[in-house]
């Protein structure tokens, strides 16, 4: 596992404690999960999402991520309907661990509270949580 | 003293069955046709599966050249904590194998199967007797199936009393089936935090106990090694609030006529027969977990249950509340012979005295380990110790990497990354059936892996290198899985 | 004792050095009101000798089938076991060895399971098979925990042909987790009726049994078809898979799921167990399927290896969520199931298969020209259920006596179904026992 100064945490993406992030792209919100995530999780082999059209409260599981020999639930950073989920990840899990805020993402969302967005934690407040 | 168990030598590469097979071989030598055949309906008629063919030879060569790629208790000390690794005594394995027990059929009338039901009643006496329980059921196929078997009790239980609960207390060093167990009779499996000692502290418990709680599981001694002191006073916190106590009896070899299950407030215990009583653990199975349970809850044990009336054994299926039937017949027979052939040859004596080196072994290994590696709590233990590899992590070392490493000294390694409050983990077993030779010569290989960790640690990184196999990629087992072969004829 | 090598004086030496003057004190942790308040009263250790001739008593008071007079099926069948088959798989490697949680230690074990999910999927005519379950009943169990999760429904629906020890303990598993069960009638031809499903829209799975357990043949094609347009899973179970070496394997006839009992395939009977629970399925349904699976990999060097795979599906590691709490399995009795096939190759299977159904159909004819009533019409494979006339059932009770067992009496399980037995005939039957018990009908 790395130390935290050699994670990255893009600053303009928005970060939940779970250990996911949002980038909102006209009003739809992609999400993942962070650098720190995947590393502290390992090879990731699959990735359980959910099919388009769920619509997910803040906080709710809405799938879950598996190394070889560990299972991490997956939390909606946002409340909403997902609008699709990365079909990539079902053939090519390890996108996750090289790329997680790119071709590792996870589901598209249609937010139903944009107010939600604004309790969410900047990259640095992410980091400062991470040290805590 | 060299500490390298393991020699070189000549090993052989084996294909895979279908690898190996030509069609138009056969290792089977077929029953005489004396009846004529019988036409068969057409539409009922297909082609068979796609099974290899191979001569008996072939067979026989197969199979050994694999069993030579195992290591087994049979050619190595196998010290996997809580998996209780003793010898298995060749005696047992006859005993199972006697006509009148692996031919029989299990729905022979009762008047021709009366030595079976001796046997099944005689165990269950003698299993009451060894945990301090009052009535005992033979049926559940291993440890999780006797844990089902007793969550399906705390259910019938508290609902014969008119109150379904929800909850039940799983202490977080249980075994994972504990909670899945429980999860299985719709328990939500409520974790205690085991205290700074690595044992349980009453308030934790107290603290969670409510009257939608059905009771708690508890495993003692624990699978850090320690025994849950303040047992008694949990099981009565316990039950003030109407629960009952759950004990997993994984780690029972340590107690062996020592402790008395029933006074302690256990109310349902299962024991693994593949464990504590020396039956072989088969590559994964079979095994046996009977449950023994108080007075109070024989009337819901499976059915049917051996009787004694009228001066012959019968089966008896008239247990109203019984919670019902886990297996399709009795149990695994086979595996209850064997191990009422080890306490028949042990007796009461020896099996105590077995307890005794089965703790003297293991704190033997305690002492002669914690100057290389971080004990998860530096204090007596019982049947097991735990470590972890806190002081190798520095350099670069995980408890993998020390693990693979000893297999190339010629141990199997120790339970590993469990339980899960130890970082790490390192759980070793080591059984009263090691000798002190071989106890030293695991201490050596272990000293020698820790300097190792320190001089060379590229070395275990890379290890093993004396196995058939070097280290295995289990990550691309699990993203793209291969779960069958290719048939045989296909290119 | 020969099991417990410390002599007195390393026993000194070893507490010398954990630090404590006796063995009693190891046990000082145990506080005193845990402790027993009088010592185990067992009977005194028996020497070898002693032992063997205790148990060869017991043993002599049970009657094994190597007479051939026992014409019982009914959910454990009488086959020969070949010698080499035997042999192997008494391999201490095999039998003294524990999971492979070890893959680099434990390839024999790894290979030997691979080669078993392959033919156990081959026979079964599904794409995958695990690593084992407890028996046939629990693996039903089983299969249907998991077509409840697979579809999220709360019901299942069983066959009332499907063996009464496995609904029982179907009832067993599912009735506390608060899911409902729905029995099917059979009908005059010994068989379900796929009309009688009716509306499935609820159901997660429906189950059926074939060959039955009155030895017939189910069209579970039709189940297939109907559960499918329901949205339901069709669940196949089997008691005899020896059956799949002459008639399609379930997954051929659409299962989704084939889950039953292996004890046929190599294994003695020893009294109900242990057997082999068989479970079988989809490739997509792979994630939600319980118990251990082998999977395919390479070591650092490029080698062809086993592994243990999608072991976050297990109790180990999912805990509470795990897709079964099944732990300890059944390997051994996989091993020999996958030996006894191999020594059997496609060609042995499908001849032992006919020798069976040519046997039972010899009894067949020969009670069927005592007068013996054959009430199902559906086909058969190597039991049948036949109904004999009233005053049998004091000939079926003499025939004991003597140690003939002439079938199991199916009013037991059945009351409408008075004076009806099963009958079993495989190869270990000679055709002199088969006249010898159709000699004594008198119809």
């Amino acid at each position: 596992m790395k130390p935290l100064q050699e994670l990255s945490f893009p600053e303009e993406l928005r970060y939940v404690e779970s250990h996911e992030w949002v980038r909102v792209e006209n009003g739809v919100a992609r999400i993942g999960i962070t650098d720190y995530a995947q590393d502290q999780l390992g090879d990731v082999v699959f990735v359980e999402l959910p099919a388009a059209g769920k619509t997910l409260a803040r906080g709710a599981a809405f799938g879950s991520v598996e190394s070889v020999k560990a299972v991490s639930e997956l939390y909606m950073p946002l409340s909403g309907r997902v609008v699709e989920a990365n079909p990539a990840l079902d053939s090519s899990p390890e996108l996750v661990n090289r790329s997680p805020y790119g071709e590792g993402w996870m589901i598209r969302v249609e937010p139903s509270d944009p107010a939600e967005l604004a309790g969410l934690l900047s990259a640095a407040e992410y980091r400062e949580r991470l040290k805590g | 003293m060299n500490p390298l168990q393991a020699a070189t030598g000549l090993v052989f590469e084996e294909p895979l069955l279908w690898e190996r097979g030509r069609n138009g071989r056969t290792g089977f030598s077929m029953p005489r046709r004396d009846v004529e055949e019988t036409p068969l309906p057409q539409e009922l008629s297909v082609e068979p599966p796609d099974l290899p063919e191979l001569s008996e030879v072939d067979l026989v060569r197969h199979y050994v050249r694999l069993s030579q790629w195992n290591v087994a208790v049979d050619t190595a000390m196998y010290p996997l904590g809580s998996c209780t690794m003793k010898y298995n005594p060749k005696t047992n394995e006859r005993q199972a194998a006697l006509p009148g027990f692996a031919l029989a059929h299990p729905l022979l009338p009762e008047s021709l199967c009366q030595g079976a039901l001796e046997l099944i009643a005689a165990l269950e006496c003698l299993l009451a007797e060894i945990t301090g329980l009052d009535a005992v059921t033979l049926q559940p196929g291993a440890g999780a199936q006797g844990e089902l078997a007793g969550m399906l009790i705390f259910h019938a239980y508290h609902r014969r009393r008119g109150r379904v609960r929800s909850k039940i207390l799983v202490p977080d060093t249980a075994h994972g089936t504990n909670p899945a167990s429980a999860a299985l009779c719709g328990y939500t499996a409520v974790p205690v935090a085991s205290g700074g000692r690595g044992i349980l502290e009453p308030q934790a418990v107290a603290a969670l106990m409510d009257e939608q709680t059905a009771g708690i599981m508890l495993t003692n001694p624990n699978t850090l090694g320690l025994f849950e002191e303040h047992v008694a006073e949990i099981a009565r916190i316990v039950h003030e609030k109407g629960g009952l106590v759950y004990g997993d009896g994984a780690n029972m070899n340590a107690v062996l006529g020592r402790v008395d299950m029933g006074r302690i407030g256990v109310d349902v215990l299962h024991l693994n027969l593949h464990k504590t009583f020396s039956t072989p653990h088969g590559g994964g199975g079979p095994g046996a977990g009977p449950l023994c349970v108080k007075r109070e809850l024989e009337p819901f044990l499976p059915v049917p249950r051996v009787v004694h009336r009228e001066g012959r054994f019968a089966w008896s299926e008239d247990f109203p509340l019984s919670i019902g039937k886990l297996q399709a017949f009795w149990g695994n027979f086979g595996v209850l012979v064997r191990a009422y052939s080890y306490i028949l040859s042990m007796g009461a004596a020896n099996l105590e005295q077995a307890s005794r080196l089965a703790v003297l072994n293991a704190n033997y290994l305690r002492v002669g380990l914690r100057e290389h590696y971080a004990p998860a709590h530096d204090r007596p233990c019982m049947h097991e110790c735990v470590f972890s590899d806190a002081r190798q992590r520095p350099l670069g070392v995980t408890t993998l990497d020390i693990a693979k490493r000893l297999m190339d000294y010629g141990f199997h390694p120790p339970t590993v990354y469990f339980p899960l409050v130890v970082p790490g983990a390192l759980m070793i077993e080591p059984t009263e059936t090691e000798s002190k030779e071989m106890l030293d010569l695991f201490l050596a290989a272990m000293a020698a892996i820790a300097r190792e960790a320190r001089e060379d640690p590229e070395r275990l990184r890379t290890a093993p290198t004396r196995c058939l196999r070097r280290r295995l990629d289990e990550v691309a087992a699990a993203r793209k899985p291969t779960l069958t072969g290719r048939p045989p004829s296909a290119p | 004792m020969r099991y417990l090598p410390h002599t007195p004086e390393e026993i000194a030496g070893m507490l010398a050095r954990v630090g404590v003057d006796d063995l009693e004190r190891l046990f000082d942790v145990i506080p005193p009101e845990c402790r027993r308040t009088r010592p185990m009263v067992l009977p005194e250790a028996r020497s070898e000798w002693e032992l063997d001739r205790h148990m060869e008593a017991l043993a002599g008071r049970v009657t094994p089938f190597r007479g051939a007079r026992i014409f019982l099926g009914a959910g454990s069948y009488p086959h020969f076991i070949p010698e080499a088959v035997r042999f192997v798989t008494q391999r201490s490697e095999f039998v003294t060895a524990y999971t492979p949680y070890q893959p680099e230690m434990s390839q024999g074990t790894l290979q030997a399971i691979f080669e078993y999910q392959t033919l156990a999927a081959r026979l079964l005519g599904l794409e995958v098979a695990n690593a084992s379950m407890y028996d046939g009943a629990s693996a039903l169990a089983e299969a249907l925990l998991m077509a409840v999760r697979l579809t999220g429904r709360r019901a299942v629906a069983l066959s009332r042909a499907v063996h009464p020890f496995y609904r029982r303990v179907v009832d067993t598993y599912l009735e506390p987790a608060g899911i409902a069960r729905r029995e099917l009638a059979f009908g005059p031809a010994g068989t379900t009726d796929p009309a009688g499903l009716g509306d499935a829209d609820n159901l997660a799975a429906v189950a059926i049994q074939s060959p039955n357990v009155f030895g017939c043949l189910e069209p579970l094609d039709a189940f297939a078809e109907r559960a499918h347009a329901a949205g339901a899973l069709a669940v196949a179970t089997f008691t005899e898979p020896l059956a799949f070496g002459l008639f399609a394997g379930p997954g051929k006839l659409g299962a989704d799921i084939a889950c039953g009992e292996g004890q046929s395939l190599g294994i003695p009977p020893s009294f109900g167990g242990p057997g082999l629970g068989m479970f079988a399925a989809r490739l997509a349904h792979v994630r939600q399927m319980p118990g251990r699976l082998v999977g395919e990999t390479r070591d650092l060097e490029g080698r062809r290896g086993f592994v243990l795979t999608l072991s976050t599906r297990e109790q180990h590691i999912r805990r509470e969520k795990a897709t079964s709490n099944i732990c300890t399995n059944n390997s051994l009795c996989a091993l020999t199931a996958a030996a006894y096939l191999a020594c059997l190759g496609k060609s042995g299977l499908r001849e032992l298969a006919r020798l069976n159904r040519d046997k039972a159909e010899y009894l067949k004819r020969g009670l069927a020209g005592r007068g013996v009533r054959l009430p199902f019409s559906a086909p058969t494979f190597n039991e049948f259920t036949a109904l004999f006339p009233p005053a049998f059932r004091e000939t079926h009770r003499r025939l004991a006596e003597r140690g003939i067992v002439a079938g199991f009496p199916l009013e037991r399980w059945y009351p409408e179904l008075e004076d009806h037995y099963l009958l079993c005939a495989t190869e270990v039957h000679e055709r002199a026992d088969l006249d010898a018990l159709i000699a004594e009908v008198h119809a």
